[in-house]
């Protein structure tokens, strides 16, 4: 059932918005783009100088650290502000749906292109420098991860049932005990999956903050991405090495201690009436709820607090009177409100005109070389998840449908996936140079890197939720092995091979900017693409060509989801659902 | 007469559409509740009583008229009632002494009282020693009495009852049952009075001291009367099962025109649903109706409806729709609670598989309006399928949207049952079935 939970885009929903809305979230983000390259611009004057990173395998603890703390921030903050713009999402109906077309489109749009313009914001904005790129590489992560939880939280804020609903009012809950006894337990099944997904996708983005270059300048922060890269770029594979096995540790530490232990304790969330009996066990857990120095802790700090918060918040008027739920109240609007709302869509009209204007620099013939690299990242995306399926999906139904095997490899898998793919990037290109592999097919090859763990792990997760009666009845009238395939077990894991699809698919786009375009060893090695070409223009600055490049990806990106994924999104739930 | 502690005056829900009519769920009802009594709330589906219930309770707004608590507008008053859920709504993370803890919490008891009040209430319900177990280890019986207590709990002036013995099994619901009522003979609980809604009529006559029956399209009272049977009551005694009949027959008789509707103050038109062009089809299976024939004519073809569901064991809410779809088709007519089987119905109950369906489908398209538009437009159109968009937007004219889909999945399974038609259920499209035996039987069909 994992990948019910691991993936909840608004793909799902059948969801029509004006188009109005959908402009003005576009004009946004370009608003927006131009604010950050007016920012950056005005810091691209000053010389830096830059930051040495050490090799030596004594400073890998240290670096590790630093990483781990980045993404935990990043985490934090997008554990905040998901839950607050789900929030508000959900009760505000004014807000709702433009807050939802937001959400649909930027978690399309690729982060990465982002990177220079926030980079160079955040360090004008930030006096030492060295706090601004952290404070970039932070807030860039946080761009990164916090969509998905954003909507999970959103849609678990709507499919609450309507009786659980009606006796929290009735029994008159504050707000605050609706959260914490009604919707935060709610909804923490699906944070806790979208929690893990986006934390690896953070490590993805972590690498490419920790060290890159715009220009002559070279922003890098001591960490775990950095210290890999420098010596992949060094030939040092004795650091790459212990780079890498620390990466892996961090990871399984992770699984061991943080997730493990949270899903078996939000097992209680499930909001089933029956004992199910499969159980995440976790040691780690079992002794956190023993210790008595925790409980004496609840005792003597929290408990207190929240009995203070409820008995002042009982005895306000409001919480007395039982709200109509079928009502929702429409508070008038403060003319004050009205007015800043003004001011800011003429802001926001104004930065728009502006950033579009920067594309009158662009000449026909970049157009058309950035349009032959559009299609070029297309068919390699296509290439990977082509590959990625073909062997993914005869692996992972038979890891599936064997429950001793899948026992053994779905946490290896799991690790797999979160392995954040571009810490092997430099190796693999090393690699793929020997076979003398330009990185045309090689970009191709490290997209596959990333994405193929998502489909491999929801296809073993379909695989297992195959009921084994099907399975039987196939045996029983000796399906021939197409037929098999065709009517038993394709149509049975079909949802979940398309979650893993999309995840897949967009993880490719996103990877299409580091994949095509290489810095090694002071070379650059690049192929024709998009990502290769926002990578070249964030480079040479030319924010114009990164501008349309961007917007190119961001709208295939959501053509594509809206014509493809979403409509066999529909097939999915509707025909293909095992669910009667 | 006591005061009333809640008192509805004039209170209607309806739903407003886009175009100019509306669609009226509960027409124009006055309703008291008076210390000591227990009410109960009997209806058909689709009669509106969940919808009273919640307007009564001050969680669902109503579209005209007012609720009032002790005289005062309901939506401004410091009221105190509690709600027992059909799901029972416990919270599945709570634990069973935090679920019932959880109302008092947002009253801003201080823990210790908190505490003492539900292990208490939790040991007048039974559940000493379940306090910290999660809902989901326990039996729905158990579960319920949470909710009971969790009700309780707050010493509410009016118990709110939604169908609260209708997800138990029998003997758990009829135990539950007498407890509440030895609770309250003997004012164990402080509350003063109990509005209990359900479809189940001896539920109804075993509890209440004041029956009030709903009719349907729109939901409005048909008859509001007191029991005074002393408790505790028997079934098997005579004035028990006269009382229960008469219920049956209340609910099955035709309903005569109730008052004119009056005209709304914003003067827009109120439709009744009985002026409207669509009947609302019972959502009950061609199987069940082909049953019911055939127990009818085993019983001589007729038959007390109250001795039919006594039978079949069924609820009123489960027996009720069949009796009407039957009756629609023209198969069984209704006189004073008794069901009379029609020459076409024993025909119907006496063919094989196909000549049934054969009879269905001659029946449909005779008596059922929207099978024999779409059959006529399927004839008519050149490619002979059309989307099922083109009758949502007739339908929804009419009724709720939940309904406006109900109506046509019923239609749907007729239809398909009656090979009328074929429905693609991808494309939701219908589409006119290959051979041509079918269509012949549409032209039969009277005109409008």
């Amino acid at each position: 059932m994992k990948s019910r939970y691991t993936l909840s885009r608004p793909l799902v929903l059948d969801r029509s918005w004006p188009i109005f809305i959908d402009l003005s979230v576009i004009a946004a983000a370009l608003a927006g783009f131009y604010a950050l390259v007016k920012i950056a611009s005005y810091w691209m004057g000053k010389p830096v100088p830059a930051v040495e990173i050490s090799q030596t395998v004594s400073a890998l603890p240290l670096y590790a650290f630093y990483s781990v703390v980045r993404i935990g921030a990043a985490y934090l903050l997008s554990l905040v502000f998901a839950v607050g713009y789900g929030y508000v999402a959900a009760y505000n109906p004014r807000a709702e749906a433009l807050m939802i077309a937001v959400l649909d489109i930027l978690q399309s749009i690729p982060v990465l292109s982002f990177l220079p313009g926030v980079m160079l914001a955040m360090v004008a904005l930030i006096p030492t420098r060295q706090l601004g790129i952290e404070m970039g590489a932070i807030l860039l992560i946080f761009t990164g991860q916090v969509w998905n939880m954003a909507f999970s939280f959103y849609s678990s804020l709507k499919s609450i049932p309507r009786e659980l609903r009606e006796a929290s009012n009735i029994y008159r809950f504050s707000a605050w005990q609706r959260f914490w006894q009604l919707e935060l337990p709610f909804s923490a099944i699906g944070l806790v999956w979208n929690s893990m997904v986006s934390v690896a996708g953070g490590w993805f983005f972590l690498i490419a903050c920790e060290m890159f270059v715009l220009g002559d300048r070279d922003f890098r922060l001591p960490g775990l991405g950095s210290f890999l890269q420098t010596a992949a770029g060094t030939g040092n594979s004795h650091a790459v090495m212990w780079g890498l096995v620390t990466m892996v540790l961090i990871i399984v530490a992770t699984d061991q201690l943080i997730w493990r232990p949270v899903i078996a304790w939000s097992d209680r969330f499930k909001f089933e009436m029956s004992e199910s009996k499969e159980r995440v066990s976790s040691p780690i857990l079992h002794m956190l709820q023993r210790s008595s120095f925790l409980a004496l802790l609840k005792e003597k700090t929290f408990g207190p607090w929240g009995e203070r918060i409820y008995y002042g918040l009982a005895h306000r008027r409001m919480e007395r009177i039982i709200q109509p739920l079928d009502e929702p109240e429409k508070r008038k609007v403060p003319p004050l409100a009205i007015g800043l709302g003004l001011v800011a869509a003429s802001v926001v009209l104004y930065a728009t005109v502006q950033a579009l204007a920067m594309l009158r620099h662009i000449q026909l013939s970049e157009v058309k070389l950035l349009l032959l690299g559009a299609g070029a990242t297309f068919l390699r995306v296509n290439a990977s998840l082509l590959i990625a399926s073909l062997w993914t999906i005869p692996v992972g139904v038979m890891i599936g449908f064997n429950p001793k095997l899948a026992r053994i490899t779905q946490p290896i898998t799991q690790i797999a996936a979160s392995f954040p793919a571009p810490f092997l990037f430099p190796i693999i290109i090393l690699g793929l140079q020997h076979l003398r592999l330009g990185l045309g097919v090689g970009s191709i090859v490290l997209m596959l890197l990333g994405t193929q763990w998502y489909i491999l792990f929801n296809v073993i997760a379909g695989a297992m939720a195959i009921p084994s009666d099907l399975r039987e009845v196939a045996n029983l009238f000796h399906f021939k092995n197409l037929q098999r395939w065709t009517t038993v077990i394709l149509p049975g894991i079909f949802p979940y091979l398309l979650t893993g699809l999309v995840t897949a698919s967009g993880g490719a786009w996103n990877a299409s900017i580091i994949a095509e375009y290489y810095n090694l060893r002071g070379h650059t090695l690049q192929t024709i693409g998009l990502g290769a070409q926002i990578s070249a223009a964030s480079d040479k600055g030319q924010f114009h060509i990164l501008l349309l490049a961007t917007m190119i990806m961001a709208m295939m990106v959501v053509t594509i989801n809206r014509l493809v994924w979403r409509r066999l999104y529909r097939l999915a739930e509707t025909r293909y659902s095992l669910e009667a | 007469m006591t005061a009333a502690i809640i008192r509805a005056q004039q209170v209607e829900k309806y739903y407003a559409q886009p175009s100019e009519n509306r669609i009226q769920v509960i027409s124009p009802t006055d309703l008291s509740i008076i210390p000591g009594e227990i009410v109960a709330l009997l209806g058909p589906s689709g009669s509106g009583k969940s919808t009273l219930l919640r307007m009564l309770a001050g969680l669902s707004k109503p579209s005209g008229g007012e609720v009032f608590w002790h005289e005062k507008p309901i939506a401004s008053a410091e009221i105190n009632v509690s709600i027992v859920f059909q799901s029972f709504a416990l919270f599945p993370w709570l634990t069973v002494l935090e679920n019932v803890e959880a109302p008092l919490k947002a009253r801003g008891m201080s823990a210790r009282e908190r505490r003492e009040r539900s292990e208490k209430i939790l040991d007048t319900v039974g559940l000493d020693g379940f306090e910290a177990a999660f809902p989901k280890e326990l039996s729905g019986g158990m579960r319920q009495r949470v909710g009971f207590a969790r009700a309780l709990v707050v010493e509410p002036e009016v118990l709110f009852m939604d169908e609260p013995f209708s997800a138990l099994d029998v003997l758990t619901a009829e135990n539950l049952r007498s407890e509440l009522l030895q609770l309250w003979a003997k004012k164990t609980i402080p509350t003063q009075a109990i509005f209990l809604v359900t479809h189940n009529i001896e539920e109804a006559v075993l509890l209440a001291d004041r029956i009030i029956v709903l009719g349907r399209n729109p939901g409005h009272i048909r008859t509001d009367f007191k029991v005074t049977l002393p408790h505790p009551r028997d079934r098997k005694t005579a004035p028990f099962t006269q009382l229960v009949d008469y219920i049956y027959k209340v609910l099955t008789r035709p309903d005569v025109a109730p008052a004119e509707l009056p005209a709304t103050s914003n003067g827009k038109p109120v439709r009744d649903q009985r002026q409207m062009h669509y009947q609302m089809l019972p959502h009950a299976r061609p199987g069940g109706i082909a049953g019911l024939l055939e127990l009818v004519v085993d019983h001589g073809g007729k038959d007390d409806i109250y001795r039919l569901a006594d039978d079949l064991a069924f609820e009123v809410d489960d027996l009720l729709p069949i009796v009407d779809a039957a009756q629609l088709l023209g198969f069984l007519t209704v006189e004073e609670g008794d069901a009379v089987i029609t020459a076409e119905g024993r025909q119907y109950a006496e063919s094989e598989i196909l000549g049934q369906k054969t009879l269905f489908r001659k029946a449909a398209v005779e008596h059922i309006l929207l099978l024999r538009q779409i059959s006529r437009a399927l004839t008519t159109k050149s490619d002979h399928t059309i989307h099922e968009e083109f009758f949502l937007d007739m339908l929804d004219e009419q009724f709720s949207e939940e309904e406006t889909q109900r109506q046509l999945e019923t239609a749907i399974n007729w239809g398909r049952y009656a090979e009328l038609f074929e429905f693609d259920a991808s494309r939701r499209r219908f589409i006119l079935p290959e051979n041509d035996e079918t269509p012949e039987t549409v032209a039969e069909g009277p005109a409008e």
